[in-house]
Order: C-alpha cells, then sequence, then structure tokens
C-alpha cells in the first residue's frame, strides 16, 4: 500500500481550516475537549464546529451539519461523531474540499466483527473520496508548526524537531510531557489509533521528507507484515534517525499485545535484528527512546565511537567509564598532546587520563578551556561531561540560608550561578563549533531543575541528561546509527 | 514432531547443497562399504569421524550413528561395519560419511529460518551445550550483505569468545562472514529450503567450520 500524499498529509498536519464535527457543549466530552486544546493551541487558521442542535461551543457558532458550512472553509476535520453517522459525514466532508479526516470515534475493528465491517467501509468511502483516514480510535493529531492541536488529551508540547507516530495514544502523551519536561520539543505526533487506513510507517515517511522533522520516534506493538514494515523503516532509516520503542518483546507482553492491537507477535529477536538491519535504533524504555530522539534533534552525530568523560570529581567519572565500555562506544585513550595541553591548565594532581577529571583544580575559566582543548582533538569523536550545577546548587542554599547577603554571599552566590550558565552556554558553542557531540548530565536536571545549570542547558535547546548512563545511552544511539550509515552507505 | 510438509536432506545432501552455494564445508567422503569407508579416510587424512547418513536420519547422536577419532584403517572397516549394521528399514537409503577429526575449543551456530512475520532469516549463535542457557543469538533478514554479516558478529554479547581464546587465534570475521552470506544465497537460490541448522560450527584455529549440518527443504 502507498502511503497518503504530501497534500493529503499537508491537510492533516498544516490544515488551513480545521471542522470540529460532534463538538459538545459537555467539557467532559472529547467534542468538547477537541474543540477546546484546537482553540487553545493558538492554532492560526479557521476554527469551525458541528453540533446536532447547532449551539455555540466555547464562543464558536456551530452549524447542525457539514453540508452548512462553506466551500473550502476547511481541510481538516476532526471526527467525535458516533461510527454509524462517520460514513455520510466523509462524503459530505469531501464536497467541501476536506482533504483528511482524524477519527476518534471508537466502536470500529477494536470493538469486534460488527466493528470491523463499519471500519472496512469507512477506509474504502475515505480512499474513493481521496480523504487521508487517520485512525479510527485514535488520540488525536499535533503539528506545533502550525500550531495544531487536535486531539482529546494534554498536553500541547514546546516546539521542536522529533516527529511522533504511535500505535498508541498514551505513548504519544508520554513523548509530549517529556517534551514538556525537557523542554525538546515536538514537530508533528500523531496516534495512529487503529490504522486502519495510514498506519505509523506511513507518517514516519512523511516525516523523513518533512523539513520541520529531524528525527522519528515511534511506539509499535505488533506488525501484520514484517517485510513490508522492514522495507518502510529501511527506507525511512535512510533519510532520517529513526527511533523505535516495541511492546510486546515478553511472552507476557505479547499476550498484551495480542489484547489490545490483536496483533500476531514474533520472536523478538527476529524484530531486533530487523531493526537493525534497517538502521532504525531500538529504545527498552519509554524514557531512553525519549532521551534518544531528543539527542537526535538536538546533537550532532558522532564521526567516531571515541568518547572523553570530563569531571569535577573522581566516583562520577569510573562510572561513567563503566558504562561507556558496556555499549558500541570506547573510553578514548588521552593522546599525548592532549594530555600535555591539558597540563598546561591544570594542577598536577589531575587524573592525567579519560576520565578527565579535574580534581578540583579549576578556576574561572579552566572548564571551558579544557573542555574546548579536548573537544578539538581529532582523536576525540564525543565528550560526556559531569558536574554541572555544583556550585550553584551551593549558591542556592547560600541564598535560602539566613546569612545572605551579607559576608559577601551576594558575591559568591552571583559568581556561582554565573559560572554554571556560562559552562552550560560553553559546552553547546564548543559542540557547534567543533561538530562533536557534548552531552551534560547531572541529577540535577530533575532534582534542581531551576539550577543555572541545567537551566542554561534547557536555554541551549539541548537536553540535560539526569545521570551519565542516561547521556551514554543516548550517545551510544547516536555513535550505533552513525555507524550503520558509515558501514552501509559508501 | 517432523513437518509433514517438508523433508530433512541427508547430511552428505545438505553439505554438497551449501557448499554448491559457497557455505565452507569440510571435506568429506560418502562410501556404501566398509572398504570403500577406509579408502576415503585415507583420502581426507587420519584421524576421522565416520557417520551414518541418509535423507531420514537427522538425530545420529542420540541414536549411537556419529564414531569419533579413528585412527587408522582397520578402526574405520569396524566403524562403517557397525553403522551400516545398525540401520533399520525405515532409514531407507544409506551409507557411511567420512570426514576429518576437527578439534577446537568454540562452538558456533548459524542457519536459516522462516519467521511468520517476517520471512526467512539468517541466524548467528554462541553453540555448545550451554548455547539454549546462554541464549546469545542474532538474527537478519534474507538477504543480507557483507556489513549486515559484520553487524550480526558485532552484535553477538559473548565478544570474548570471538578473539584469542585458549591459546586459539580469533576468530576470522571474514571466514564467519562467508558462511552467513553462503547461507543467504542459499536462501535465494533455492525457493524448496525451508531451514538450514549448522549446528555445531567448529572454529578450528580461527576458521569456522560446519561439522554436522541439516537442510530442511518443501515436500
Amino acid at each position: 500500500m502507498t502511503r497518503p500524499s504530501d497534500e493529503q498529509f499537508r491537510a492533516l498536519f498544516e490544515p488551513r481550516g480545521v471542522v470540529v464535527a460532534g463538538a459538545s457543549t459537555h467539557p467532559g466530552k472529547f467534542g468538547f475537549v477537541a474543540l477546546h486544546n484546537l482553540l487553545a493551541s493558538g492554532f492560526g487558521g479557521r476554527v469551525l464546529a458541528t453540533n446536532r442542535e447547532g449551539a455555540e461551543v466555547l464562543g464558536v457558532p456551530s452549524v447542525p451539519s457539514i453540508e452548512d458550512l462553506p466551500d473550502g472553509c476547511a481541510d481538516l476535520v476532526f471526527v467525535c461523531t458516533p461510527a454509524a453517522a462517520n460514513v455520510d459525514l466523509l462524503r459530505a466532508c469531501a464536497a467541501k474540499g476536506i482533504r483528511a479526516a482524524f477519527v476518534t470515534s471508537a466502536g470500529y475493528g477494536e470493538a469486534g466483527p460488527e466493528g470491523r465491517v463499519a471500519e472496512d467501509e469507512l477506509v474504502a468511502v475515505a480512499a474513493e473520496l481521496g480523504i487521508l483516514l487517520a485512525g479510527p480510535n485514535g488520540q488525536g493529531v499535533v503539528s506545533t508548526p502550525a500550531n495544531l492541536c487536535a486531539q482529546i488529551v494534554a498536553p500541547y508540547p514546546p516546539a521542536g524537531r522529533i516527529g511522533v507516530a504511535s500505535q498508541s495514544g498514551n505513548f504519544v502523551s508520554s513523548f509530549l510531557n517529556y517534551a514538556v519536561m525537557t523542554g525538546i520539543g515536538i514537530s508533528r505526533a500523531v496516534s495512529a489509533g487503529n490504522a486502519a487506513a495510514v498506519t505509523v510507517p506511513d507518517y514516519l515517511d512523511f516525516y523523513a521528507d518533512d523539513p520541520a522533522t529531524a528525527v522519528g520516534l515511534a511506539y509499535v506493538e505488533g506488525v501484520a507484515d514484517g517485510r513490508g514494515f522492514f522495507e518502510r523503516i529501511r527506507s525511512v532509516a535512510a533519510r532520517k534517525p529513526l527511533v523505535l520503542v516495541k511492546g510486546g518483546a515478553t511472552s507476557g507482553g505479547q499476550r498484551a499485545a495480542a489484547s489490545h492491537t490483536g496483533s500476531l507477535a514474533s520472536d523478538d529477536r527476529v524484530f531486533d535484528g530487523a531493526v537493525h538491519q534497517a538502521g532504525a535504533t531500538r529504545a527498552a524504555t519509554v524514557e531512553e527512546a525519549f532521551e534518544a530522539a531528543a539527542t537526535f534533534a538536538t546533537q550532532p552525530l558522532p564521526r567516531g565511537p571515541r568518547t572523553v568523560v570530563l569531571t569535577t570529581a573522581g566516583g562520577w567519572g569510573v562510572v561513567t567509564a563503566d558504562a561507556i565500555s558496556r555499549g558500541s562506544l570506547t573510553l578514548a585513550a588521552l593522546p599525548d598532546d592532549l594530555r600535555a595541553a591539558v597540563d598546561q591548565k591544570l594542577p598536577p594532581r589531575w587524573s592525567r587520563n579519560n576520565p578527565v577529571d579535574l580534581a578540583g583544580g579549576e578556576t574561572r575559566d579552566t572548564i571551558p578551556e579544557v573542555l574546548e582543548l579536548i573537544a578539538s582533538h581529532p582523536e576525540v569523536d564525543a565528550v560526556i561531561q559531569l558536574g554541572l550545577g555544583i556550585q550553584s546548587n551551593q549558591a542556592r542554599l547560600m541564598r535560602t540560608g539566613p546569612f545572605y547577603p551579607d559576608h559577601g554571599l551576594d558575591r559568591i552566590v552571583a559568581f556561582h550561578e554565573r559560572q554554571d550558565a556560562r559552562y552550560a552556554e560553553a559546552a553547546a558553542s564548543v559542540s557547534d563549533a567543533t561538530g562533536k557531540p557534548i552531552l551534560l548530565a547531572t541529577e540535577l536536571a530533575v532534582a534542581s531543575p531551576d539550577n543555572p545549570g541545567p537551566a542554561g542547558v534547557r536555554a541551549t535547546g539541548r537536553l540535560c541528561y539526569a545521570s551519565a548512563n542516561r547521556a551514554v545511552t543516548a550517545l551510544d544511539h547516536l555513535w550505533r546509527y552513525a555507524r550503520h550509515r558509515q558501514r552501509h552507505e559508501r | 514432531m517432523p513437518d509433514p510438509t517438508t523433508a530433512t536432506l541427508s547430511e552428505a545432501d545438505s553439505k554438497a547443497l551449501l557448499a554448491r552455494h559457497g557455505v565452507p564445508v569440510l571435506d568429506e567422503r560418502v562410501a556404501s562399504t566398509p572398504a570403500a569407508a577406509a579408502e576415503a579416510a585415507a583420502a581426507v587424512g587420519f584421524p576421522v569421524v565416520a557417520k551414518l547418513c541418509g535423507d531420514a536420519i537427522a538425530h545420529k547422536t542420540e541414536r549411537g550413528l556419529v564414531r569419533l577419532n579413528l585412527p587408522d584403517a582397520g578402526a574405520v572397516r569396524a566403524a562403517a561395519a557397525e553403522l551400516l549394521a545398525a540401520a533399520t528399514p525405515d532409514d531407507g537409503d544409506v551409507a557411511v560419511l567420512v570426514a576429518p577429526m576437527v578439534k577446537g575449543n568454540r562452538e558456533l551456530i548459524a542457519g536459516l529460518h522462516h519467521d511468520p512475520q517476517f520471512g526467512m532469516t539468517v541466524m548467528l549463535g554462541l553453540g555448545g551445550i550451554l548455547a539454549e542457557a546462554i541464549a546469545d543469538v542474532v538474527f537478519r533478514l534474507v538477504p543480507i550483505h557483507r556489513e549486515d554479516a559484520y553487524d550480526m558478529i558485532d552484535e553477538l554479547r559473548t565478544q570474548a569468545l570471538l578473539g584469542q581464546f585458549r591459546g586459539e587465534p580469533p576468530v576470522e570475521r571474514d571466514a564467519l562472514a562467508d558462511v552467513l552470506l553462503g547461507l543467504s544465497r542459499v536462501a535465494i537460490d533455492e525457493p524448496s529450503v525451508r531451514a538450514v541448522d549448522l549446528n555445531p560450527l567448529i572454529v578450528v584455529d580461527g576458521r569456522p567450520l560446519p561439522v554436522d549440518a541439516l537442510v530442511e527443504v518443501a515436500r
């Protein structure tokens, strides 16, 4: 099956107007929530609504049926009406020039044999009318370039470059919540629902050509046609990084998936091999998947596996070295000329090896200068930097303690906070200048997100990782993807 | 339970089919009499292994139809006579397969398997008696390219076993990739093949050699 046309996808993701079919005056109903979210996200196009009584909802004057709307007023219909009404609804929508429908209504393939008949009819009618049919039984669609939040759940995420497609609506919400939490934003997000006509690989295929999207992020549970799925994701991964998380990897999970989406399970190791062969990367958990995608969206790809750990304290460096050695990355041997150059910046007690442990030897400019030396070296492919935010954490205690601002505390607090913000900026600018990934990790990213260290990382548009291990895992995804491209695209 | 829609080839026919597609196999001979077996053994070099071989014989070891480490012509003649006498009417046409006795501390497995959703797959894994418990196996979909074969080798968790090991040289990655690429070619060129098991592939001086092979074809 071929995917919908670019024009149809534009009607879904960049509509000039949206009709909410089945808008409700009851704030607990999907027909109300969908309209609310659409209006609240600041969508710039026309917003229209149908309601059987023609009632006004949230200030939008509705009409009893689609036939009452002006021709060409909308490209997308968001369908909240009962399944039985939807075939006629689609025909009326096509007559008005609508090219895409997101059907949130339930009562289709998930509801047994009768529902499957209704679903098949809906698919056939949409195909005949040339309407892109998203869903049914899906949560909705988000498109930040269009300020579009046509979905029956929160949140509306910050704008960014991750394109989400999911076989399960809840995972869309999870990924969007991570986007809100981290500030690493979303370009498009869609829950495929029953994926009766448009499937997760179809959306990913569109993202692969979508200038607003840098990386695809998908949740899949089961695939009906494994070979077809493989060819599609291989084609996507040849154009853009693609991170997959799959449910049903264990026999317990497979039984749950069979009752959720009715999909047959393959041997998970075969699925795993197919994903790697396709050049996509696979994450074990939802947070790992989001962080991998966020890293693809905000860091350059490493050109090799040689990683240096830069730390202000010993123990962190040791644990990070362990994590690096367990995966596909390598702990770079510190080149002699780099060691000599770092020697000029530090007292003799520094580690003199990788991890580069500054051992408290830093003065005002040491951290940015040493980072630049390391990242600029041709035998270093990536840097993981630890220790950000320590100074500001002390500053916070001083600022909220009983002695502030006396005894010089006001000046030292300001100095500490300036330094951490500076380290965050330096990491981003050195990364940009060298074209190498530089990942900053500290638990303060979640323990104290307003700390000028992690807040500074966020201000540069990058992710501050909650632990060194999570930074290593994300970087590992980037290197495996980069290595696959190097090996397979000569 | 045997699958009624498939049939197994004899070990000799299995290996001949694999060799035609570039899967490296040992220099082996088929003999129908004890005297011919002794001649074959002299040709491949002592010591040798003798096995009873036939289309219907899949579980030789369980039935005691494998004789290892035969040092001279007399031993081969005696073993071959016993093996031929052990054949039952159900075994159909049988012969004795004579192969050089190879030794190595490391065993791998490789093969072709049909997945209900992804179709034919090439498999590589750790072999030996602990293989099932360790379950270190990787798959790729047919066809594979040489880079895919290298990826498979890299993806085995037990990488230490592929390096220098107990005084033996590292596993030759190119030679192992040749086995996997040969399997992929078998799947493409022989549509009747349903499954292949190379178990074990013994690593001899760094080179993986299939000492047993079983090809399953559609009836």
